[in-house]
């Protein structure tokens, strides 16, 4: 890997004031242009944390992060998180305003016209697969699903280069998760995204992710491709965290099959 | 209609004119000094407990003594600024003003910052991660989230404000208080009904007006808020014209009284008397007696009546008895002297402090003279007036005679007779020129010691009209020209509970009754 790393973490810190122990502890990856990431991980493995420094909603006590080669604490922060999507867990709406709104309000802080921003609204409730009349409507009319999409529309509004999803379908339902995970997928490989998720489902983050990287104690325990770390986890701990979806999917598989063939006598 | 509802509604333009000016001027006043607070502590957290530590600790002073506090401390800042030619008022509108404005900031402060702290932090987290300043946060965030619950302190604010705006009466500013306080005084139903009608039904169109704008802002809808804001609006200024009218004319003379019947009849008989004269008038009734000096003393009232021997024990704090007419020259003199202020003359009658009984009581227990009270005073319960008992006449009076009652408890002057009568009282601290003492057949116990001093009706001038020849030629006639017996018609034409007359009518009769000066 060069320098053309989309994001490059240099032996980051980041520690809570008093806390006896560091949320992430001297970590260091790349992430490439374009990869799907998934960072998983226990509740207080790290894994927000060390997202939350991609956009400096902490900044780390030791170490760097670099975007496109550049070091980011040499940057304004306010200007830094205009350029780079974030979609969160509790979804955060704004419930005063509109859709239309919502999903403008960076292009509007950036300065864009008025004209403008209702053209990226149009393309983005497309996008987002939501019908233009949601327009007008505020949050509090919309479900949890059709919320969420609106969260992604917003964080995608600037044309950022970069998004960051912090357990985005934690309050989902399964069928809406799904649909999102998928719809999500699609948008980064139109858009040609480099993309982060935290999530604390794995098999989420096995069919979603180019790349899973798993945290533990603030320390990165495993790193790689879904299939690689499948077949060579690296200790036990990582195994048994693959352990679960692959038994589900066995099972899964074996219960499919048994209803095919029992179909045609039902 | 009724007359004396006539009369009472006669005063309305005036006293709700007053009342709305006061009201509102304080809420916005609040409300220029609360929400740049909530700002402030928007950004900085740890602000918020002492702000509404601090306003919680104002709303546990009682509004009564919260604007009487206000009183001594404008007069010392007035004290502080007179070298730099800065004059003060410490009476009437601005006391009423900065207490009412402490009194609204609870409501607005505590709604507001509860209303940021209630906002939901995923929604603060978005607005950060979506790329907004801190002010910008506040203002397109935190602010508009936070506004209906704060639309909702404001509404508690203005009715509380409304409601306390009727305490401003008695240090001087008139307002719709006026109509409960002289009501109570003089035992005129019809004005308390009024004042409380009048202030609750200002409330209720003002807290309606608010919720209105209320449901507009949590509803996100221009148009109920613009057209609240706008019938607030207009009706404050519907209220407010009939002052400006009165004001363009400028150059009014306020007349002081406190709070009995006497000085409010006495206010009006002086009233009609300049206004006959060519001057405009207002009053400031209810004062309490110290207040009423310091007013005058300060231009803030131009000419009350006093009695001789107050001026001579309360105000220049003389402990010597002198004869009436030494005493009487020694107060023009040092009144003069130290304050500025110029006796225009005696009315011509007395109301000096005097313990009375119940004629049988008395007779019964062989009482005559303060000296025979003295004997039976340890079964006995004096009932006094709410200043009595801390004016040094009382101590003169104690110490002269060796007195000490059983009980000594204090009434508002209408109630301190009742009391009497329904035996809660044994003796009382009555007035000489009271109507009630002969209508209720008390006695009047002797002095045989002279330890009251002389109670002449004095005229008194501010040192801003010392010089006005016009204004003290108005009084002039009034010198000497008033009897205790008239004096004690009048007053009991007022207390008295059938037949009543109001102030002004007993002034008519009384002005009616005025003696030629004597030569």
């Amino acid at each position: 890997m060069t320098d053309a790393a989309a994001i490059a973490f240099q032996s980051v810190t980041v520690i809570y004031d008093g806390a006896a122990k560091p949320a992430v502890d001297n970590v260091s990856l790349r992430i490439a242009k374009g990869e799907f990431v998934a960072l998983v991980g226990t509740s207080g493995s790290g894994k927000t944390s060390l997202l939350k420094t991609i956009n400096r909603l902490h900044d780390p006590a030791a170490g760097a992060v670099q975007i496109d080669g550049g070091d980011i604490a040499t940057v304004d922060a306010v200007q830094l998180r205009r350029r780079i999507g974030y979609v969160f867990q509790g979804i955060g709406l704004f419930p005063h305003l509109s859709v239309a709104e919502n999903i403008a309000i960076t292009p509007k802080l950036l300065g864009w016209s008025r004209q403008q921003q209702s053209g990226r609204v149009r393309e983005l409730l497309d996008l987002v697969e939501l019908p233009q009349e949601f327009s007008d409507r505020f949050p509090a009319q919309l479900s949890g699903g059709q919320q969420q999409r609106i969260g992604i529309a917003r964080a995608l509004a600037a044309r950022p280069d970069i998004l960051l999803m912090d357990e985005p379908f934690g309050a989902l339902d399964p069928v809406t998760r799904d649909n999102l995970g998928s719809a999500c997928r699609q948008i980064h490989e139109r858009l040609g995204l480099t993309t982060i998720i935290v999530t604390h489902d794995m098999q989420e983050a096995m069919l979603l992710a180019d790349r899973i990287i798993v945290m533990r104690d603030g320390l990165v325990a495993a790193d790689g491709p879904p299939a690689d770390l499948m077949s060579k986890p690296g200790d036990d701990d990582v195994a048994a965290l693959f352990d679960v979806p692959r038994r589900q999917a066995e099972k899964l598989s074996a219960l499919a099959a048994r209803a095919r063939g029992a179909g045609p006598h039902a | 209609m009724n007359e004396r509802l006539a009369q009472a509604l006669g005063n309305l333009p005036d006293y709700l004119g007053q009342h709305v000016l006061l009201s509102a001027a304080a809420l916005a006043l609040a409300l220029a000094i609360a929400l740049p607070l909530v700002v402030a502590s928007s950004r900085r957290p740890a602000l918020r407990t002492p702000i509404v530590a601090f306003a919680s600790l104002v709303q546990t002073i009682p509004g009564l003594a919260l604007m009487a506090l206000f009183y001594p401390l404008l007069l010392a800042l007035a004290a502080l600024l007179s070298p730099l030619n800065i004059r003060i008022p410490a009476l009437g509108f601005l006391p009423a003003l900065l207490a009412l404005t402490l009194y609204a900031l609870l409501p607005i402060l505590r709604n507001a910052i509860a209303g940021i702290e209630g906002i939901d932090p995923a929604v603060k987290q978005a607005a950060l991660a979506v790329g907004m300043t801190s002010r910008q946060t506040f203002w397109q965030i935190e602010a508009p989230l936070a506004a209906p619950v704060a639309m909702a302190g404001i509404r508690t604010a203005a009715v509380w404000t409304i409601g306390a705006a009727t305490l401003a009466t008695p240090v001087g500013q008139t307002s719709l208080g006026n109509y409960i306080f002289t009501g109570l005084q003089t035992e005129n139903w019809v004005y308390v009904i009024v004042g409380c009608v009048a202030s609750a039904a200002l409330a209720l169109s003002v807290d309606a007006l608010l919720g209105i704008a209320e449901r507009g802002i949590r509803q996100r809808r221009r148009a109920p808020l613009i057209l609240s804001v706008a019938a607030l609006l207009i009706g404050v200024a519907v209220a407010l014209a009939p002052l400006g009218l009165r004001g363009a004319t400028g150059n009014t003379v306020v007349i002081g009284a406190k709070n009995f019947s006497e000085q409010f009849i006495l206010a009006e008989l002086m009233a009609s008397r300049l206004e006959n004269a060519g001057f405009r008038t207002s009053q400031r009734q209810g004062l309490g007696s110290a207040i009423a000096f310091r007013a005058l003393a300060n231009s803030d009232v131009d000419v009350y009546v006093d009695y001789s021997g107050t001026l001579w024990t309360n105000v220049l704090e003389n402990s010597e008895s002198l004869s009436r007419d030494e005493m009487n020259a020694q107060l023009a003199r040092q009144l003069r002297e130290r304050f500025g202020v110029t006796v225009v003359g005696g009315l011509g009658f007395e109301n000096a402090y005097a313990l009375a009984m119940r004629r049988e009581r008395a007779k019964s227990l062989g009482v005559t003279d303060i000296a025979d009270l003295a004997k039976h005073a340890r079964n006995l319960t004096l009932g006094a007036d709410l200043e009595f008992l801390q004016r040094p006449e009382w101590k003169s009076i104690a110490n002269a005679y060796g007195l000490a009652f059983a009980a000594t408890r204090s009434f508002a002057p209408t109630f301190m007779y009742r009391a009497l009568q329904s035996g809660e009282a044994d003796v009382i601290s009555a007035f000489s020129s009271d109507g009630r003492i002969d209508a209720d057949d008390l006695v009047v116990l002797r002095d045989s010691k002279g330890a009251i001093p002389a109670y002449d009706a004095l005229v008194l001038v501010s040192p801003k009209r010392a010089a006005d020849a016009a204004f003290l030629a108005a009084l002039k006639p009034l010198m000497n020209s008033i009897s205790v017996e008239a004096m004690r018609r009048a007053n009991y034409s007022v207390d008295r509970d059938a037949d009543k007359r109001s102030p002004r009518e007993a002034a008519q009769t009384l002005a009616g009754e005025i003696r030629p000066p004597a030569r």
